[in-house]
């Protein structure tokens, strides 16, 4: 019997594994419940979910890019009424441990969602990701300005009542992320999300056009994880003790750990569960043994190791 | 488990066969017991590119034809398109190696109880799925007339054995090359009258099938389509492939093409909708 600790935890919700989906990349989870039992995961992370149903963007939403892809979903979701009533209670039956992600338009958006989901049972966390436009902002996206990704957050907080941690997901396109991470926590976030998608253009040589109807879109995929790395390495130096679930094109258990070391505490999978619907699971058993094979003894030890001084112990 | 990719497994395919066809490739893939649980209609997504590869993303593939040969055995084909990178590489490989895909995804053609008089309509490569679907209504004991179409006749895909699976085979191109010169949609009206069809099947581009779904209506005929929207991963995680298609409640709704698709009732699709979303579609 191994008697490694591969537990985690964010804020005060503990997790079995480290590995999680990344929002808007595991559908509803009854997509991936064909390939594995939810319940191996550390948490499911939900598609970020809106006040109301949303469309989404028009097609093209997407495209394949080095390493990589860029969408433009645009938030499609039931809404949380419908989400309330089918989603977290199938996930609640299949033994998931869930982690809610909510996007809003406005600060009000963000109170009612928390008011919407705070008595709700079966939730472990909830990630805010503020990624999303702000329709009182001319638009602009709350994470990209510390005063409305506090704001955001706040309001999160006020309203989620005291025992469900509150984790911010930040945008990468910032000049100092550490600078909007250590923001939102003292608005009352337990920890961070880091990083979201990068935002890009691919223009379409046939057509000498964007080939994305919403013209821009999010970057992901292996190519953003030196980015991931980068921001999860700053704003664990700025905050040591913050919670950091990390993403960002991890594919394998070497990049995982790659994200621990930076300072991760928790990994997200995303796009790569869009070419293999078990990379969860085969990221998950990957960093299991390679972080024995480096001779740590838990996940814990190995979280933020990157940062030790110069001359220390080598594992 | 869910209801969702019910019987999609994730497997090390074989390649058994690959010859080029006109301007495809056909491909013939060990399958094992997958081969049991494919329909007409369901399709494949393969990954590409080989280990280290910069390409992260599956690509679809319309099956067309699965041999269930017992005992777990089994056996699928495709008809690949080398057009982009990913394909190009799936119709590069040889005979021995393995491919890793999963399958069977999607919907199927609904197949009718009695024996009606169907028409399929292929453009270019979409004739692929169309043939076992023919073996399946022959067999039933449906009448089946065929019109295939493309833009010059190298890419007309219509083999001997496929042929063979239909009562009446008309083909168009574009440039006159082969068969009749002009589109699908030029003679699908007159074959619908003359044969008094009940149902048309049909597969290929969307402008195609747009077309045909009007034609359909026009003529009071029952139309499935399988629909062609880029994925990015084939099993309904990514929410790409989307598409405005109306409800039964009268509701339009942004469909997976993936899940719910790609076989779609013809006239539930908003086809004119490209780069935009129809107005009045939920959530909008």
């Amino acid at each position: 019997m191994s008697s490694f600790d591969f537990t985690t935890s964010l804020g005060s919700a503990q997790f079995a594994n480290p590995i999680f989906t990344a929002s808007g990349c595991a559908g509803s989870g009854k997509e991936l419940s064909q390939f594995f039992p939810l319940e191996n995961l550390g948490a499911v992370v939900t598609k970020s979910i809106m006040l109301k149903p949303r469309s989404g963007r028009a097609t093209p939403r997407m495209a394949e890019t080095p390493s990589g892809m860029l969408n433009s979903i645009g938030l499609q979701g039931p809404g949380i009424d419908i989400f309330l009533e089918n989603d977290i209670p199938w996930l609640v039956s299949q033994g998931a441990t869930t982690v809610v992600s909510i996007a809003g338009e406005s600060v009000e958006d963000y109170a009612i969602l928390a008011r919407r989901l705070r008595a709700v049972p079966g939730i472990s966390a909830l990630e805010v990701n503020i990624s999303c436009p702000n329709v009182e902002n001319r638009g602009q996206v709350f994470a990209c300005d510390p005063v409305t990704a506090r704001a955001a957050v706040e309001s999160v907080r006020r309203n989620i009542g005291g025992e469900l941690p509150i984790i911010a997901k930040l945008s990468p396109d910032v000049t100092d992320i550490a600078h909007i991470a250590a923001e939102v926590v003292s608005a009352g976030a337990d920890g961070v999300a880091l990083i979201n998608t990068v935002l890009g253009m691919v223009i379409d040589t046939n057509t000498l056009r964007p080939k994305l109807a919403g013209k821009t879109g999010g970057l992901s995929g292996p190519a953003i994880r030196p980015v991931a790395v980068r921001a999860i390495y700053q704003v664990r130096s700025r905050l040591p003790h913050v919670s950091i679930l990390g993403m960002g094109g991890v594919a394998s258990g070497r990049d995982a750990l790659e994200l621990i070391l930076a300072g991760a505490n928790a990994v997200s999978v995303g796009t790569a569960n869009f070419g293999n619907p078990l990379a969860t699971m085969m990221v998950k058993s990957e960093l299991e043994q390679l972080l024995q094979d480096k001779g740590f003894n838990s996940l814990r030890e190995a979280s933020g190791y990157a940062h030790r001084p110069e001359g220390n112990y080598d594992h | 488990m869910s209801s969702i990719n019910r019987f999609a497994r994730n497997i090390e395919a074989e390649i058994t066969s690959n010859r080029k066809a006109g301007a495809y490739h056909h491909i013939a893939l060990s399958v094992g017991e997958m081969a049991a649980f494919t329909r007409p209609g369901n399709f494949v997504a393969i990954k590409v590119g080989g280990e280290n590869s910069n390409m992260v993303l599956r690509r679809a593939f319309a099956i067309y034809r699965s041999v269930d040969l017992g005992n777990g055995n089994g056996q699928i084909e495709l008809v690949v398109a080398p057009h982009g990178q990913g394909s190009s590489w799936v119709a590069a490989r040889a005979v021995g190696e393995r491919l890793n895909i999963i399958g069977p995804l999607g919907t199927a053609f609904g197949i009718p109880t009695e024996p009606v008089r169907a028409l399929l309509v292929g453009g270019g490569y979409g004739s692929a799925p169309l043939f076992g679907l023919s073996e399946v209504l022959k067999a039933r004991g449906c009448r089946v007339d065929m019109v295939l179409g493309a833009s010059t006749a190298m890419k007309i895909y219509a083999p001997l054995e496929g042929k063979r699976s239909v009562n009446a085979l008309t083909i168009t191109t574009d440039d006159g090359s082969a068969g009749i010169a002009g589109k699908v949609s030029d003679v699908v009206p007159d074959l619908i009258d003359l044969n008094a069809i009940d149902i048309v099947y049909s597969c290929g581009p969307m402008g195609m099938l747009e077309a045909i779904t009007k034609i359909s209506v026009e003529k009071g005929v029952l139309h499935q389509a399988s629909v062609e929207e880029s994925m990015a991963c084939g099993i309904g995680v990514c929410m790409t492939c989307v598409l405005p298609v109306k409800g039964e409640d009268g509701i339009i709704r942004m469909l997976r093409s993936c899940i719910d698709g790609p076989v779609m009732n013809g006239e539930d699709v908003i086809w004119d909708s490209k780069r935009s979303i129809p107005e009045g579609t939920w959530g909008k």
